[in-house]
């Protein structure tokens, strides 16, 4: 069920149209990810966080270096929660999910997870006449149904309002517990990475390099505590006060 | 309102029919009275089913093959830029000249003719199916390739359903077309078909008969339009928002 990842990306860049304009995305990053262990990358917007999701999903494969992913099949399966939700617009809520399975699964496991993320009631209706929300958790569950090695997530709870995202979160750490998965998690907002991490990794602008990893000992149970969330992070921008600037 | 609007149409008909009096335009009662002695006798069912055979076999054979170029050239920027010219130029041919030179290259047989439609139709499909898939969105491309859908499936349910108003776009506007350039082979060079029975008619200046063919053909492309693609349309869409 779970799997461990390394990630290790000598160099990334976008071909340019100027040979000397050819500044690279990422630079010698490097990144292990412990069975079952959820981690949130922190970093300012267009530091390069999706390019690396991309790379690690192998939706881009030009680049140097090299992912390990340890998988069960013949090749690993991820599961890639995008930051839009990318459903079909002509396909139902069930049919959307149904449809990234290979092989017919009991109806009863989407039933599951429909009901985890409170979308039972939504499950025919077209993605057109979903909330943002909504259509967010639906492609939350596309990512969980096919039981992945690893699980991308691209800022999925970004534009949302803020009691809609903290349900979101909520709903999603909830499936997490009832399934876990290594996660790769990215985000902006250093909140909602204390919320939902076991390990925050700070990445620094263009070109993206790790800037510094910290542990998020806070108990699971007390994660919903708005306090409990807003103390850890003074105390980790005082501790750490270059991660202001990543902010 | 559509049945007030065809009222209207054949009163204005009939008005002038009587204003001008003559045998070049009939009242739309000897039209019908000619169209009842035609269908009867069975000579319009054979050269009408003849002609739609036709149809349905070009149309067809453009469809399949035009839905495929336009695809590859589509996602295929290298070979759109090299076919693109040749595009130009057969959509530039004048209907008329690839019919004679079908008949001059391969005489006047039933699979000539086919061709020369086929020919005729075949660059409008590509253009617009290129269109569609020129526009695909790449952002649902991307999630089939992560969630490992195989070619049919990717075809079935990422392009196809993108590609579905150009395909339709293309129907539509292909039957309008391919009827046009149908009737004339026929003309020229085929001894059955609506054509052929026109051509008749021009010779004895009969109009009624010329009417009451037309009619019978254009009920039929509208049958074709309600029984067919707008039960099609509507199932296809259904996922929007009205």
């Amino acid at each position: 069920m779970m799997a461990t990842i390394k990630i290790d990306i000598q160099r990334k860049a976008y071909p340019s149209l100027e040979r000397a304009n050819n500044h690279p995305v990422i630079l010698d990053f490097a990144l292990s990810l412990k069975s079952g262990e959820f981690v949130c990358l922190v970093g300012p917007s267009g530091c390069g966080k999706t390019t690396l999701l991309n790379i690690v999903s192998g939706l881009d494969r030009d680049y140097t270096g090299e992912i390990t992913v340890e998988h069960r099949h013949a090749t690993p399966i991820i599961g890639y929660v995008f930051q839009n939700p990318r459903l079909l617009p002509w396909r139902t809520v069930r049919e959307n999910i149904e449809l990234v399975l290979n092989d017919r699964q009991p109806d009863r496991i989407i039933d599951d997870l429909l009901e985890t993320m409170q979308l039972t009631q939504a499950q025919h209706s077209y993605p057109e006449r979903l909330s943002l929300g909504m259509s967010r958790r639906v492609s939350i569950i596309r990512a969980f149904v096919i039981n992945p090695d690893i699980l991308l997530m691209d800022e999925p709870f970004v534009s949302l309002d803020a009691p809609t995202a903290r349900q979101a979160r909520e709903l999603l750490t909830k499936l997490w517990r009832q399934r876990p998965h290594t996660v790769l998690f990215v985000t902006h907002d250093l909140r909602e990475a204390i919320a939902l991490a076991d390990r925050i990794v700070f990445l620094s602008a263009a070109p993206m390099r790790i800037a510094c990893g910290v542990n998020v000992p806070l108990a699971r149970t007390n994660r919903n505590d708005e306090n409990m969330i807003e103390r850890f992070r003074q105390q980790l921008i005082n501790d750490y006060p270059e991660i202001n600037q990543l902010l | 309102m559509p049945i007030l609007s065809l009222l209207a149409f054949f009163t204005v008909w009939q008005g002038l029919a009587i204003y001008i009096n003559r045998n070049i335009l009939p009242s739309p009662e000897t039209v019908a009275g000619v169209f009842w002695q035609e269908c009867q006798s069975g000579r319009l069912p054979f050269h009408l089913g003849a002609t739609l055979l036709r149809l349905m076999a070009g149309f067809s054979i453009a469809m399949l093959l035009g839905c495929a170029i336009g695809i590859i050239l589509g996602r295929n920027k290298k070979l759109d830029a090299f076919f693109d010219n040749w595009l130009v130029i057969f959509l530039n041919i004048p209907a008329l000249v690839t019919i004679i030179l079908c008949y001059v290259w391969f005489g006047l047989v039933e699979w000539a003719a086919i061709l020369a439609v086929v020919i005729n139709k075949l660059p409008n499909v590509i253009v617009t199916i290129r269109e569609g898939a020129r526009t695909l969105d790449q952002d649902l491309l991307e999630m089939a390739r992560c969630y490992h859908f195989d070619r049919r499936k990717t075809l079935i349910h990422i392009i196809w359903p993108q590609l579905y108003p150009f395909v339709m776009g293309a129907t539509r506007s292909g039957l309008a077309l391919i009827w046009k350039i149908i009737l004339v082979v026929e003309l020229l060079g085929r001894s059955n078909g609506m054509g052929y029975q026109l051509h008749l008619f021009f010779q004895l200046f009969d109009v009624a008969g010329l009417l009451a063919y037309t009619i019978a053909f254009v009920t039929v492309i509208q049958l074709i339009e309600t029984i067919i693609l707008k039960p099609l349309d509507k199932e296809a869409q259904r996922w929007r928002r009205s």
